[in-house]
Parts: structure tokens; C-alpha cells; sequence
């Protein structure tokens, strides 16, 4: 099998597997209980927290565990929220090409009085600071835009937009998910009031996740039950899930140079092989975008068809159609940069991690080349195309 | 894939009667692209009999299976029979489909009606 799908999970490293069971078999008390067997467990995390800190130059403190990424997401906006409400500022920005854990909760608020802005993303998916300076307004109570983009994994100017918002005094949250064990965080350098991680995108278990929030974040509740979490999210501590994750970061953290180096070599290979396909395009910037992150579409085609011969010869990929989604709509991402819904139907997310190797590449471009001819020999839409009947879309 | 039945991902890996006819007597095209599928149908008929029929698909897994299982229904039968070919016999034949995908199934029965549809207008 070739996995070629580590954007949306990621097989768990050795480290975070032995990291997890020792903890299991070991440490299985109550980091709550006074006893020693219970304060055991408590030191564990206590560790854990300090190695997930140093990953994104934070201070332990501002380290909450939380149950993923859709959490510390959802936790982060609805506090934001929350502390605006009181103030009457019920203004926030963000951009039309988030994950659905930012969008749907700001969909929420939105039923709820508050008013939504979601920055363009143009062609490249990427914001500008400038666009997020033009947005503010005196009721703005958030800024929140992602790190790296979930779909075709471009990257935001982060630190900038950071800056801006600090400047102007405004909570700035971003989505890290894509980007945590993968590229350079720190909150410091990057202005970065609140921040999402999951765990199982870089190695770690799923149901594990953290929420960074510094000092002067407001911070409310989504569960209430105990003081875990300096009492911002109550129930036991997953032991295991948070030292696994721990040990996944900081390995990836340590090694982000040298995955970076052979992720860059394979993506790239990739990209130059799908570009020799004719009418296809390469979807988000070249530059900015996560070494791992390939993201095509095809014309002509329909994306569920294709992952389904793909994965017929061993290869895990994604799509952004509409049969994929169980939407009517192809993805909002694609539609966010300007594909047109046919277009978009025929979209190939690729997305690799270290566990990959180059041998690899061949195998996928000439898996990915094949099939597309194929479908688009059954395909009446290509029929019209290639005899002039209907205009094509992409060049060739 | 547990998504799709067995047979759903046979008729999916070997779509039957996949092509087109040149000079068919009926042709029938529904769906769209924005939508995402697009079904095309092609017969032959002798007499009132389907002689032959193919199809071309732009679609998903389950458009293609529906296609497939759709064509080898109608072959050899009568005009009348074809016209009674229902989506729910199609998604049946194929053992079930996922709720979301029934409107494939749906576009396969469209196909064959506009096909014929289109045989009657040339005859007229």
C-alpha cells in the first residue's frame, strides 16, 4: 500500500506507540490523586506539557490538552466570542477556506447576532495582511485564519497578519492543524494569540489534541467538570494520548529539516509528473505551501472515480468532489480559488509524510496518469471538449 | 470499499457496454457538469428491440456501476420493457446504494428515457 493521505491522518511513530503504552501499562493513575501512583501521572503530563511548549516557543502554561483540533478550534473562537458579546463587538474576520471546525462555529455565532467575514483567498489560497488590516474594524473581536490549508496545504503569512492584529489590539487565532511537527511554529516570533494542534497529523494518536493560549486570551469553557486544565476543561486527562502525542512533536519538531528536504524532493517530483498530464493544473501556490501538499485537477473527470482506481492499486488519496464529501457541492476550498464546480469535481489531494519514500513517486504518476486517461475515454463531457463542442477550462 | 456493494465495484472496475454507437438510433444525455455527473446513452434498436446499447459517464463510482448495470438491463428487451426500468430496480440490481448516491441511479433511468425518447423523435 502506498499511503498518500497523511493530511487527513498519519500512522502513529514507534516513539508515540512505546510512549503510549508505557503510560498505559505504568502510569495509569489519576494525575489528580494526591497519592504518589496518582502524582506520577501528573508529572508525566507536567513533562509533556513543557516538550509541546518548546515546540512553539510557548510557556507551559499557555499549553491546554484538549480532544483535537475541532476543539481547541471551537474552544478558542467561542471564548473570543464570548468576552466580544459582553463588549458589543461582534465582528470577526477569517477566510472563506477554513476547516469546517472554524467555519461551522463561526456559522453558529453567525445564527447567533454575530457578523462574519470571510476574506477572499485569490487563485494562489492566500490572504494578504493587507486584506486583514482593511477588515478591522472597532467591533472586530477575532481574527482567526489558518496556518496551512487543510485541501491544497498553502501557507498564510501568519506572523504578519499576527502583527497587525497585536498592533491593533485583537485576538489573533489560527488553525495550525496542517502545520504543527511539519513547519516552523512560534508563537512568539509569529504574533500568535491562540492556536490548534491535533496530534495525529504529525505521528501522534487521534482524540489528542492541544489548544495554545497566551496569557491574556480569554479562555471560557466547553466542558465543565473539574479543575484539569486550570479549570478551562474539565474531565481526567488522557495519560497516554498526551505523552504519545509529546513524543510525535517533538520528534517531528527535531527532525523538521530533514523531513522538509525529502518531502520538497517527492512533492516535487510529483507535481513536475501530474503537470505532464494535459488540461490539469496544480491547485494553491508552489512557493508557500506545505512540503508534503500536492493538490491537482483533473478536466474531465470525476475525483471519486479516480481515488476509487487508485486505491484499487494500492494507493490511499483524497478528493475535493462532491460524491467525496457527501455534499452536493465539490469542496469549498477549490471553489474558494476560483475553480469552477466542474473543475472541482475532478480534483486529487496527494498529501505525503516522511514514511513516504521517493521509490514511490513513479508508481503514483503513472497510477494517477493512467486512470485519468482512462475515465476521461469514458467520460462524454471530454468527448465534447476534444471535438470543440464545449469550451475547455484548463490549458493544455 | 465498504462504501459500495461487491457489485457495485464490479460494474465499477469492468463497466459492461462502455462506448459509444456511431449512427445509433436514440441518444439520450442528462446530468450536468456542475453537478458533476453527466450520463450518456446510445442505442441500436431492430424492430422495437434494444439491439444494442453503450454509454459514456462523467461521474462518480457509483454513476459508472449505475450506467453499467442500467445497460446490461435494457439489452435485447423491448422498447416498452426498457421504458418501465425503474431507478429503484437499477440501485436493486446493483445491492443497494448509498442514500446519497440514489440520484445516480436515478440518472441512469433518466438516460434510458431521453435515449429512447430521442429514437421516437427520429422516427417521427
Amino acid at each position: 500500500m502506498i499511503y498518500a493521505d497523511n493530511a487527513a491522518t498519519t500512522q502513529m511513530s514507534r516513539a508515540a506507540i512505546d510512549a503510549m503504552v508505557f503510560h498505559m501499562e505504568n502510569i495509569w493513575g489519576n494525575p489528580s490523586s494526591l497519592y504518589e501512583f496518582g502524582q506520577k501521572a501528573q508529572e508525566a503530563i507536567t513533562s509533556a506539557r513543557a516538550k509541546i511548549a518548546k515546540c512553539i516557543n510557548a510557556a507551559p502554561n499557555e499549553i491546554y490538552f484538549t480532544s483535537g483540533g475541532s476543539e481547541a478550534d471551537n474552544q478558542a473562537i467561542l471564548s473570543a466570542a464570548k468576552v466580544g458579546a459582553k463588549k458589543n463587538k461582534k465582528h470577526i474576520i477569517s477566510t472563506a477556506f477554513e476547516h469546517h471546525a472554524v467555519i461551522h462555529t463561526l456559522q453558529k455565532l453567525e445564527r447567533e447576532g454575530f457578523e462574519i467575514e470571510l476574506l477572499d483567498v485569490h487563485e494562489n489560497g492566500i490572504v494578504t495582511p493587507a486584506q486583514v488590516e482593511k477588515a478591522i474594524r472597532p467591533d472586530t473581536c477575532l481574527v482567526t485564519i489558518m496556518f496551512a490549508n487543510n485541501e491544497i496545504g498553502t501557507i498564510q503569512p501568519i506572523a504578519e497578519i499576527g502583527a497587525i492584529c497585536r498592533a491593533k489590539k485583537i485576538p489573533f487565532h489560527t488553525d495550525a492543524v496542517q502545520a504543527a511537527g511539519h513547519i516552523l511554529i512560534d508563537v512568539q516570533k509569529q504574533n500568535i494569540d491562540a492556536l490548534s494542534i491535533s496530534a495525529h497529523k504529525f505521528h501522534g494518536p487521534k482524540g489528542i489534541g492541544v489548544l495554545y493560549a497566551r496569557k491574556n486570551f480569554p479562555l471560557s469553557n466547553l466542558i465543565e467538570g473539574g479543575a484539569q486544565e486550570k479549570g478551562k476543561r474539565g474531565g481526567t486527562e488522557n495519560v497516554p494520548a498526551i505523552m504519545a502525542m509529546a513524543a510525535a512533536l517533538e520528534e517531528s519538531c527535531a527532525n523538521m529539516a530533514a523531513n522538509t528536504k525529502k518531502l520538497l524532493t517527492i512533492r516535487n517530483k510529483i507535481i513536475d509528473g501530474l503537470n505532464k498530464i494535459p488540461y490539469s493544473i496544480l491547485n494553491g501556490d508552489f512557493e508557500k505551501r506545505l512540503p508534503g501538499n500536492v493538490n491537482f485537477c483533473f478536466e474531465g473527470i470525476e475525483g471519486e472515480s479516480l481515488l476509487l482506481h487508485l486505491d484499487d492499486r494500492g494507493i490511499c488519496a483524497s478528493s475535493g468532489s462532491a460524491c467525496t464529501s457527501g455534499s452536493l457541492d465539490p469542496s469549498h476550498v477549490l471553489l474558494a480559488i476560483g475553480r469552477p464546480h466542474e473543475i472541482a469535481h475532478g480534483s486529487l489531494r496527494l498529501s505525503f509524510s516522511e514514511y513516504n519514500s521517493e521509490d514511490e513517486v513513479e508508481k503514483i504518476v503513472t497510477a494517477v496518469s493512467e486512470i485519468v486517461e482512462y475515465l476521461r475515454n469514458m467520460s462524454p463531457l471530454w468527448k465534447d471538449k476534444l471535438s470543440g463542442k464545449k469550451d475547455f477550462v484548463l490549458e493544455a | 470499499m465498504a462504501l459500495y456493494s461487491e457489485k457495485v465495484m464490479d460494474h465499477f472496475r469492468h463497466p459492461r457496454n462502455v462506448g459509444s454507437i456511431e449512427n445509433a438510433d436514440g441518444v439520450g444525455e442528462v446530468g450536468n457538469a456542475k453537478c458533476g455527473d453527466i450520463m450518456k446513452m446510445y442505442l441500436k434498436i431492430d424492430g422495437d428491440i434494444i439491439s444494442d446499447v453503450k454509454f459514456e459517464t462523467f461521474g462518480c463510482g457509483s454513476a459508472i456501476a449505475s450506467s453499467s448495470m442500467a445497460t446490461e438491463m435494457i439489452k435485447g428487451k423491448p422498447l416498452s420493457e426498457a421504458l418501465q426500468l425503474t431507478n429503484k430496480a437499477v440501485a436493486e440490481a446493483l445491492d443497494g446504494l448509498p442514500v446519497h448516491k440514489l440520484h445516480c441511479s436515478v440518472l441512469a433511468e433518466e438516460a434510458i428515457k431521453s435515449a429512447i425518447q430521442n429514437y421516437y423523435e427520429n422516427k417521427k
